[in-house]
């Protein structure tokens, strides 16, 4: 019997977990602050959810309900990539060590 | 292009999102990780335009929304002051809930774009991955809001509780998994809109109840929200970017959480389950009575520090409400110049969300390797003249270590009282979020100064 591709999703879905347990117990402390807007840009990747959502059906119909959310999900999840990665950049050029003498 | 391709291309920006995170281990190497961060996403979205290779009038709609988008995010993320960072991150995950739900209903409405099914007749693992990816999604989405509204002072920050309110999310929350079994049975499209609007409802009803200093987990516990919520998307959408960045966000958080409720020695349930304040203030108000304590003023303040070899700053949430991190600064500059040694000390949960102080810190152009975290630096009180607390309060109190009957006994508190002397600026003798009086304030080697964290500090900027 063929394994269903679901248990692929999910054994990817569950190995990375792990892997973002080990890699944000090595962030310091200091950077708390930005791991939450980094991560908060990096979800934002469901825009590929809203770009499929938004481009379905025929290109006569693009304003059908379905587009419009996807459209909707589009500018949400734009606000957040870039709001998300500029403001982490902003922050994270502000630490600084510091100046030898 | 082919959907092997693709796949590959999204495991590739799964992996440039976790070299993202892993680059924040230091400060040296951060920059460099955002910049992985951005890469992956570029490569997500191009490989999406090409798989879905629909350049018809659709796709300048799409770049028109994405343009809106983007500025407005490049327009906050400029223009936000860094003290209210906890405020726009709430707002943020409120986008990314609303995000999920939106695409999920569109999933549902149209199952056919993305490889679901048909509608009334969607396969039923998808069916169920979009409507957890809805919920979720909702929940994270109107929690958000309310976090938000409570970190702004629109809403008050005090809990919110009534009778039976853990009994009513109960219940919501198993009419949610009700609802998506009927889902599954009958594909009913009021079923899906019914489940949306509960799961709103129960982020709004998960949040009310906490508030003030325990803001920090509820901050980071949204942003493990986020993340389950765009990992139920990916599941619908068989995406591996999605899959991977939803799990390391979702952990992500849930550390966070882990942390700050392990930096306050409450169990998560605990700090869910409502205020700190709500429940102990009792407790405390009958035992206040005059309790003698000295203080002083600006010159008093600047005549210790300046004549002190060591000082070390325990700066909180007060800090950053009255903006004194760059008088701070000016103040350390001139004690330096008096060859005083200063350095940072700072609490898991001080502020309003994680690493907040050391943000404010870094905007007041303090080096990092001056500001230490709690244990790296508890031992060196002993050995320091002078503790300047400004706008902290229950992280330094001492009961925390002395009395078993103190609602915060237990949790991890800087050693502030072992200092030779401590100046504590603060606007009056009122208690903390926890309601309890801060034993530090009655110590004989405490002074207090009774002003705005800012005018003091600049006060004692001049009389140095």
């Amino acid at each position: 019997m063929e394994i269903d591709p679901f248990i692929f999703r999910l054994s990817i879905f569950i190995l990375s977990i792990f892997v973002g347990y080990y890699v944000v117990w090595s962030v310091t402390p200091s950077l708390h602050t930005p791991l939450m807007s980094v991560t908060n840009a990096i979800s934002s990747v469901i825009i590929v959810g809203a770009i499929i959502a938004s481009l379905a059906g025929s290109s006569q119909k693009i304003f059908e309900v379905s587009n419009i959310f996807g459209f909707l999900a589009i500018i949400l999840a734009a606000v957040n990539i870039f709001g998300g990665f500029l403001v982490t950049q902003r922050m994270l050029q502000m630490y600084k060590k510091k100046k030898k003498k | 292009m082919t959907p092997n391709l693709s796949a590959l291309f999204y495991l590739i920006s799964g992996i440039l999102f976790i070299l993202a995170l892993r680059g924040l281990s230091s400060p040296e190497t951060s920059r460099q990780g955002n910049y992985f961060g951005i890469a992956g996403m570029v490569i997500a979205i191009i490989v999406t335009f090409i798989s879905v290779g629909n350049f018809g009038s659709g796709l300048i709609y799409v770049l028109i929304f994405l343009v809106i988008g983007g500025s407005i995010g490049a327009f906050i993320a400029f223009r936000i002051p860094m003290t209210a960072m906890p405020e726009l991150v709430a707002g943020f995950h409120s986008l990314v809930g609303l995000a999920a739900v939106f695409v999920a209903i569109s999933a549902f409405l149209k199952p056919d774009a993305f490889n679901l099914g048909t509608v009334g007749n969607i396969k039923l693992a998808s069916l169920i991955e979009m409507s957890l990816g809805a919920a979720i999604g909702a929940i994270t989405f109107s929690g958000s809001i309310i976090a938000f509204l409570k970190l702004r002072g629109i809403m008050s920050g005090s809990p919110i509780t009534f009778k039976g309110q853990h009994l009513i999310n109960l219940v919501l929350g198993l009419s949610i998994v009700a609802l998506i079994y009927y889902l599954c049975t009958s594909q009913s499209s009021n079923i899906f809109w019914s489940i949306v609007l509960i799961s709103f409802l129960v982020g709004v009803l998960l949040i009310i109840p906490i508030g003030g200093a325990d803001m920090p987990v509820v901050i980071s516990m949204l942003n493990s929200y986020s993340g389950w919520a765009a990992a139920g998307i990916g599941f619908t959408l068989e995406n591996t970017a999605l899959i991977i960045t939803g799990a390391l966000v979702g952990s992500s958080g849930a550390i966070l959480s882990y942390i700050m409720c392990k930096g306050m020695n409450r169990s998560f349930f605990n700090v869910i389950l409502g205020g700190w304040g709500a429940t102990d203030q009792s407790s405390s108000s009958d035992s206040i009575e005059q309790k003698p304590f000295k203080s002083g003023n600006a010159d008093d303040a600047a005549f210790l520090m300046k004549n002190a070899s060591s000082v070390i700053i325990v700066p909180g949430y007060g800090m950053a409400v009255a903006q004194a991190q760059h008088a701070l600064r000016e103040m350390v500059d001139a004690l330096k110049k008096n060859g005083v040694k200063v350095s940072y000390a700072i609490h898991p949960v001080a502020g309003r969300m994680p690493g907040h102080m050391n943000v404010l810190l870094a905007e007041a152009n303090v080096p990092y390797d001056e500001v230490f975290e709690l244990e790296e630096i508890n031992n060196d009180f002993a050995n320091c003249d002078v503790a300047y607390v400004i706008g902290a309060n229950d992280v330094t109190n001492p009961v925390a270590k002395t009395d078993p009957q103190s609602p915060i006994y237990g949790m991890p508190v800087l050693d502030v009282e072992k200092s030779k002397s401590v100046l504590f600026v603060k606007r009056s003798l009122s208690a903390g979020y926890a309601g309890i009086d801060n034993d530090l304030f009655y110590r004989d080697n405490t002074l207090m100064l009774f002003a705005d964290a800012k005018k003091m500090t600049e006060e004692i900027v001049k009389s140095l």
